[in-house]
């Protein structure tokens, strides 16, 4: 049995310009030790879908299936989604700053989800919290865990509510942005502790961002998202080095990298990501697209492409697939 | 990508900064109040005409306030900026308007700097008009001007609320370049945008210094996009440069132990490439300007640091030996 599996999840939101589908049908499936990257840019419904699966889309409707270790999480009952959260499945944010409370030390902070879901007593819970920052790599974890959110620099409040994540001995975590807010030194600390406590504990892994970098250094399947959709999904390796959905392709070679040729120009992909209140008819991507412009078929505009397998582990939803990769 | 500087090695610059510094009085009521906080200390570069000079570092490095010191947003607390060998340091505000239209600035949120209750034509046509321009004059100028920078006509009428990220960035360097300014100050110009929006807004920027001949300072955290855009680099650590050079020598073969730091730490999107590659992983955070460490200020987090670096602050000097590249280490990689 996986750990999570994700089918046909679909979010809607009542906006007060009209409904917005915010995700239209997405799968994926995270097995124990592994990470999912999931990979987008603002309105591609990476975030919503972290979101649904915590099920902490207030007033969306969803529907679909997200079945966790074999609970059904869709439609079940608040109370033992709640319990479910923080306990076996735990979130990670970008802001540390509004996740954390700012009245109370970080210590007690850890301690008290901790007795929340494990009972025992203050003691052995503050042991733990001491416990857990000291895995996280807070250097005098006993003397930090006295002091409040705002007195930990930006790396070190992260690396908190890691451990606050941590703290309860989940099966999965869910990173939403985790190193966006950090500087680029930071981040590689705090992606080398995700990646080594994922390890350590053979949890599962989604980490969402924008970041095809961040993707590129801990995941090990990419899920990659367009105006709500999955585009492509394939194992890291395949995706970066033999894309498929030309949104991906034109993601890679828009991006500036250290290690370009010199004198290498970018190419751009023309045109915005689609508003999610007017998204365009059939593919998402066609009005941005160098091959619909090329090979332009009446299939872009029509629906939107589904999933299909186009090698082992790799799926691409793109009708002009075979055009693509001649 | 931008082939080699096109001024390299001549001596008359567009914009000569020594020794700029920027002292912020510490908290109310602390020991540090008078002393106060040296956010840019001591730092000295020249822009030439028509290049891009880059200005790289970690949040709270002084690169932000640089830039805005560069366009007197922000009065130095120390040394002095020349434009076109005009020192520009502590001009009045009256004597400065005529530069303004020479010297321009592009900011990172494009939609926190332009008058939302204006529409696009009023937005681009307000520095023609300070130049006191004849209306025929800023009508067709505004046009071309908007499509120079990639937009429509019938953008003209609208708010910048009706605009995406990437336009309304747009419509900030149309503004921007109404007054064909011979330097613009562009920060983190790229870094609020879509990726996909990013390439964009880089193409047109160099594509505007091939047409225009106009030179930038840009100042961004995002190492890749400064390699891309600049002929020259500098890097910066708690308000001082730390290297500085030609852009193949500070990326290709860099000198001080931060700029190989940080470099190793921006992932690569490959994973293969990301596997292979040898990383250095500094600890700590960087440090706060208000309690700078003793002698090198990155001596905390060096791999090599060495007794000299706990006393004594290095100098930047040059580490190239064709003169292309300074460092401020006691112990440059050679």
């Amino acid at each position: 049995m996986s750990l999570l599996e994700v089918r046909g999840l679909a979010v809607e939101f009542d906006t007060a310009e009209g409904p917005v589908r915010a995700v239209r049908g997405i799968d994926f499936t995270v097995e124990r030790g592994r990470t999912l990257g999931i990979v987008g840019e603002s309105g591609s419904g990476k975030s919503v879908t972290s979101l649904a699966v915590m099920g902490l889309h207030r007033g969306a409707a969803v529907t679909g299936s997200v079945r966790f270790d074999g609970t059904e999480l869709i439609g079940a009952p608040e109370e033992s989604v709640r319990r479910l959260r923080g306990r076996r499945i735990a979130m990670v944010f970008q802001d540390a700053l509004t996740a954390l409370h700012p009245y109370f030390t970080i210590g007690d902070q850890i301690a008290e989800a901790y007795r929340e879901h494990h009972g025992g007593s203050r003691k052995a819970a503050r042991a733990r919290a001491v416990e857990v920052l000291g895995d996280v790599g807070i250097p005098d974890p006993a003397r930090r865990a006295r002091e409040h959110p705002h007195q930990f620099s930006g790396g070190m409040r992260q690396r908190a509510m890691i451990a606050l994540a941590l703290s309860c001995e989940p099966d999965l975590i869910i990173a939403d942005e985790p190193t966006t807010a950090l500087d680029v030194t930071v981040q590689a600390q705090v992606l080398d502790l995700l990646a080594g406590q994922q390890q350590a504990r053979g949890l599962g892994l989604v980490l969402i961002t924008h970041d095809l970098g961040v993707i590129a250094r801990i995941a090990d399947e990419v899920l990659v998202m367009y105006g709500g959709s999955a585009a492509e999904q394939a194992p890291a390796d395949r995706l970066f080095t033999a894309p498929r959905h030309p949104y991906t392709r034109g993601l890679l070679d828009s991006l500036p990298r250290l290690d370009a040729p010199e004198g290498e120009p970018l190419r751009a992909i023309p045109g915005s990501p689609p508003s999610p209140l007017a998204p365009p008819p059939g593919c998402a991507f066609h009005p941005r697209c160098a091959v619909y412009a090329e090979h332009g078929s009446p299939l872009c505009t029509a629906d939107r492409p589904l999933l299909r397998l186009v090698a082992e582990g790799h799926r691409n939803a793109c009708a002009l697939d075979e055009v693509t990769t001649g | 990508m931008s082939t080699a500087s096109p001024h390299a090695g001549r001596p008359e610059a567009l914009l000569e900064v020594r020794d700029l510094g920027m002292t912020f009085p510490g908290p109310r009521g602390s020991l540090r109040r008078r002393a106060g906080i040296r956010a840019v200390d001591g730092v000295s570069f020249d822009v030439h005409p028509g290049e891009t000079l880059g200005l790289v570092g970690e949040s709270g490095c002084g690169k932000s306030t640089t830039g805005r010191m560069l366009v007197r947003l922000l009065d130095p607390t120390a040394g002095r900026v020349a434009f076109r060998g005009q020192d520009i340091t502590r001009t009045g505000q009256r004597e400065l308007r005529p530069l303004r239209s020479r010297l321009q600035m592009i900011f990172q949120d494009p939609f926190a700097s332009l008058n939302p209750r204006q529409t696009v034509r009023q937005i681009i046509a307000a520095p023609l008009r300070a130049q006191g321009e004849s209306a025929q004059a800023i009508r067709r100028e505004v046009r071309d001007l908007v499509g120079l920078v990639g937009l429509a006509p019938e953008h003209l009428e609208r708010y910048p609320h009706q605009f995406s990220g990437g336009q309304a960035q747009r419509i900030g360097i149309a503004r921007a370049l109404a007054t064909r300014p011979e330097l613009v100050v562009a920060d983190e110009p790229v870094s609020a945008l879509d990726v996909s929006i990013q390439a964009q807004i880089v193409g047109l920027l160099e594509r505007l210094q091939r047409e225009l001949g106009v030179a930038y300072v840009f100042i961004a955290h995002d190492l890749a996009v400064v390699r891309h855009i600049s002929h020259r680099v500098a890097v910066m650590y708690l308000g001082r440069i730390v290297e500085i050079g030609e852009r193949q020598q500070v990326y290709g073969n860099p000198a001080h132990p931060y700029t190989r730091a940080l470099l190793s730490a921006v992932p690569l999107p490959e994973p293969a490439a990301e596997r292979a590659r040898e990383r250095i992983v500094l600890l700590g955070d960087p440090p706060s300007p208000a309690d700078p460490p003793s002698g090198c200020t990155f001596h905390p987090r060096c791999p090599k640091a060495r007794e000299l670096c706990r006393t004594e602050p290095p100098l930047l000097r040059l580490t190239a030996p064709d003169g292309t590249r300074q460092a401020a280490c006691h112990f440059p990689e050679v």
